[in-house]
């Protein structure tokens, strides 16, 4: 590696500003720092640091995504032969799944990945890791069949409208993988809804519909086994199928202690509770879904995990995080049962409580604010 | 015994090189007292270069509260009045001549004369700075009244001294400081003792002062733990610290008369070849006591613990306020893709390295970094070392946009930079937070001044 070393040492001046390619600064400092981790100390203040970096952090993110990734490919082929009334080895299923859902990783990392290097050499900073996540998490979130176009159209839509005009990473108020497919969802609805979209390559005579589909439209008869739910053996967006798959990841989140068991056990409960109710007082069938299936079902277990927990987006507070992930699951099965518009309310739930996660910080902040001054005031009176 | 307050937030960071029981006297010629160690002291120089000096002999006051000296730990030549850049005072070097002349300020019994002629004492023979006050962490103003004075008796820092160890036959001494101390408040002086770490008698037996017990990790051993658990800093009071050996020079002044400047500090870190404590003076050239006792390489040399000291110079010397020296590994190294490694040796409070198969390890931990700085991306972390009712983000983020409602609203009249050490240590986007907290802090004394 120390040729390596060399070789960067060598030509590093040049891209140092004022260099001759002082321009790309960022875009080599980038690389380099892919490379190395940089050989900067600490001036003041702690002189020992912990090794953990955003680098670090995001590649954890990205691990605990492979599990849902993985089993995504898998179904992409076994769904595509299952229409078919074919069923193929495990490593078929996997070719195709492949063929399918590789291309639309690389269309969303080459085009959020460019966007980002541009603006971050315009504003003279340093290329942040977030979008190492959000380049995995829009790829999860598309049906199969989506174009690739629309891919790079609603990533590009995302990253720019959904976080760089908020002055980038750290900065966004919206998830900006769930801006993507909300992108989408309104622009181009008959390509991310329907029954036709959830299947690639779909025999023409072979339903499509996901679980969450057909539990709108009253036939719970055609409900799959709660078994195929919870594995994922049924249609939907790439990455959302399997809840053990995903419960994978959240395990990964939760021991490394990147993701906030705040926020992830709050929404769970939050959908639960919503569920009950609506056990309780059904009056349709959709309302009769024994309320941990809820959780199961559609893009509920994959929001939790990993679009809630997103720590820019949510709420920053401790107490915020457990209001914020209730509501989350609370409006998240609200929406889905309630509006017919919207098979999935997930998507809605989570972009809502981003907008309001600024808010419910502000109240637990005013509440610190207010202790403080009541126990000014008790002290004053003792005095 | 009364209550223990049992602190369950915090960390104990497994550092290598703790300091053998062993004490060991160390004598130097060279000594120097640095006014950049007291924060928001402006000094005016009273000496020249060539002058004689005596122990106790005032060096130089403070512009803006001219009462306050500065003196000489040591009897010799003023050698060099040092400036740095933009012309600011950073040394006063002195080369001792070895006599230990002292001036006289007339030893007494606190308890039989008055407060004035306490602080006269104490601000006369240069003692008084030891005594520092909350909020903004600044020399205490002796024409102020403190509602408490804290004393911490242990240390949680890592590898911070045993001051059981160092206070061990000195009690005659702790308990005359405890009782000058006694006589500068109205209110209570509290001495802050832990559950299972102290046990010394010079502690326990203390009159004069209200004991308070807690366990915990690091920050337990921090003033402001202390403080905001036993009687909280609301906006307007005033709370003076200081710590077991300040109250021992105290102590010495009443019963002696003179400015007597020794301390005990443990040499520590991994660099060390042997970790021990030296009996030496406040302000000592560190260069002799280190020599012989490094390891191979590049080293930092810390005046006070890898949290919170200051860098100093091979050639530099003890902080005033500092309490130990700590020598670790530079880290001025590239790494190859050093952010994807397993990391079963890269010490982590997360656990997204391997290195939690194995927590207790003692850790050889370097300057380095470990990544670049981005923006503050992650949340909730910084919440899990900080024991105190702060929302440390948003009071970070308060200093950082320089909203000083906020930051009142948001308690920055009851922390101190050291209370963000771990904040910082644990952080994700590597941002110099004790430097933005000493700003905030900074910035809040000169607006309500």
């Amino acid at each position: 590696m120390k040729a390596l070393r060399k070789q960067i040492d060598k030509i590093k001046p040049q891209f140092m500003p004022g260099g001759r390619f002082g321009m790309l600064h960022s875009t080599f400092d980038a690389f380099e720092t892919f490379l190395f981790v940089p050989n900067k100390t600490t001036f003041r203040g702690s002189h020992i640091r912990d090794h953990i970096d955003m680098k670090r952090t995001m590649s954890i993110v990205v691990l605990a995504m492979l599990p849902p990734l993985l089993f995504g490919i898998w179904n992409v082929g076994f769904q595509h032969y299952k229409s078919f009334g074919q069923t193929m080895p495990l490593i078929d299923n996997f070719i195709f799944g492949i063929w399918k859902v590789l291309p639309i990783i690389i269309v969303s990392y080459l085009t959020g990945l460019a966007i980002e290097f541009i603006f971050a050499q315009i504003r003279k900073h340093e290329v942040n890791e977030g979008f190492l996540v959000s380049g995995m998490l829009i790829p999860l979130v598309m049906p199969p069949d989506v174009p690739l176009w629309m891919v790079a159209v609603s990533t590009a839509f995302a990253v720019i409208i959904g976080k760089e005009v908020f002055g980038g990473t750290g900065m966004n108020i919206l998830n900006p993988a769930l801006t993507a497919r909300a992108f989408l969802f309104f622009a181009y609805p008959q390509d991310i809804s329907g029954d036709q979209v959830w299947i690639a390559e779909k025999a023409d005579a072979f339903s499509g519909a996901t679980p969450l589909a057909e539990a709108a439209s009253g036939n719970l008869t055609n409900l799959p086994s709660a078994f195929d739910m919870f594995f994922g053996f049924i249609p939907g967006s790439i990455g959302e199928t399997s809840a053990f798959a995903i419960l994978i990841g959240a395990a990964i989140l939760l021991f490394t202690g990147v993701g906030s068991a705040r926020i992830l056990f709050s929404v769970f409960a939050g959908g639960l509770v919503m569920g009950l109710i609506f056990n309780l007082w059904a009056v349709n069938d959709f309302m009769t879904i024994p309320a941990w299936q809820q959780l199961i079902m559609g893009g509920f277990a994959f929001g939790a995990v990993y679009m809630a927990t997103d720590p820019v987006t949510a709420s920053q507070t401790n107490q915020g995080k457990i209001i914020y992930g209730f509501l989350i699951g609370l409006l998240g099965v609200l929406i889905r049962v309630v509006n017919p518009a919207y098979p999935e309310g997930m998507m809605l739930a989570i972009l809502l409580m981003n907008v309001f996660a600024p808010l419910i910080d502000h109240y637990v902040v005013e509440a610190n604010i207010k202790r403080r001054m009541k126990r000014m005031k008790l002290a004053s009176v003792k005095l | 015994m009364n209550k223990v307050i049992k602190i369950k937030k915090g960390l104990d960071i497994p550092l290598l090189g703790e300091a053998e029981k062993v004490m060991k006297d160390f004598s130097s010629e060279h000594y120097a007292v640095k006014p950049t160690d007291f924060t928001g002291v402006f000094p005016k120089v009273l000496i020249k270069e060539g002058d004689e000096v005596k122990a106790g002999t005032p060096l130089f006051f403070n512009k803006y509260n001219d009462k306050i000296l500065f003196t000489a730990p040591v009897s010799g030549v003023v050698i060099e009045i040092r400036r740095g850049d933009k012309r600011v005072l950073e040394e006063i070097r002195i080369e001792a001549d070895g006599k230990f002349s002292q001036i006289d300020f007339g030893s007494a019994d606190p308890e039989k004369i008055s407060r004035e002629e306490v602080v006269e004492k104490l601000v006369k023979s240069g003692v008084w700075p030891c005594i520092r006050q909350r909020p903004y962490s600044v020399i205490a103003d002796p024409d102020t009244m403190p509602k408490a004075i804290h004393i911490p008796a242990f240390d949680t820092a890592p590898l911070a001294p045993d001051y059981d160890f160092i206070l061990h036959g000195k009690g005659e001494d702790f308990q005359m400081g405890l009782n000058a101390i006694a006589k500068l408040t109205s209110g209570k002086v509290h001495l802050n003792i832990h559950a299972e770490m102290t046990k010394s008698k010079v502690f326990l037996n203390s009159k004069n002062v209200q004991i308070n017990t807690f366990s915990g990790p690091h920050p337990t051993g921090n003033v402001s733990v202390h403080i905001a658990n036993i009687d909280p800093i609301n906006k307007g009071d005033i709370v003076w610290y200081l710590y077991p050996q300040d109250v021992i020079t105290i102590g010495r002044l009443f019963l002696k008369g003179v400015y007597n400047a020794s301390i005990i500090v443990p040499i520590t870190g991994s660099e060390v070849e042997k970790p021990v404590y030296y009996k030496t003076m406040r302000g000592v050239a560190v260069k002799n006591m280190l020599s012989n006792n490094l390891k191979e390489g590049k080293v930092r040399i810390i005046s006070g613990n890898a949290l919170t000291g200051d860098k100093i110079l091979p050639t530099g010397y003890l902080g005033f306020y500092h309490n130990q020296l700590t020598v670790i590994p530079e880290g001025n190294y590239y790494e190859f893709m050093g952010w994807a490694a397993p990391g079963f040796g890269k010490y982590s409070f997360s656990r997204a390295f391997f290195s939690w198969l194995n927590p207790t390890k003692k850790q050889r931990l370097d300057t380095n970094l470990h990544g670049g700085e981005r923006a503050l991306v992650m949340t909730g972390t910084y919440e899990q070392v900080m024991p105190l009712d702060i929302l440390p983000m948003q009071l970070l983020k308060a200093c950082m946009i320089k909203d000083i409602d906020l930051m009142e609203g948001l308690g920055i009249y009851e922390v101190d930079e050291e209370d963000f050490a771990l904040c910082e240590f644990i952080d994700t986007s590597k941002t110099e937070i004790q430097q933005i907290v000493r700003e905030g802090l900074n910035l809040m004394r000169k607006e309500t001044s």
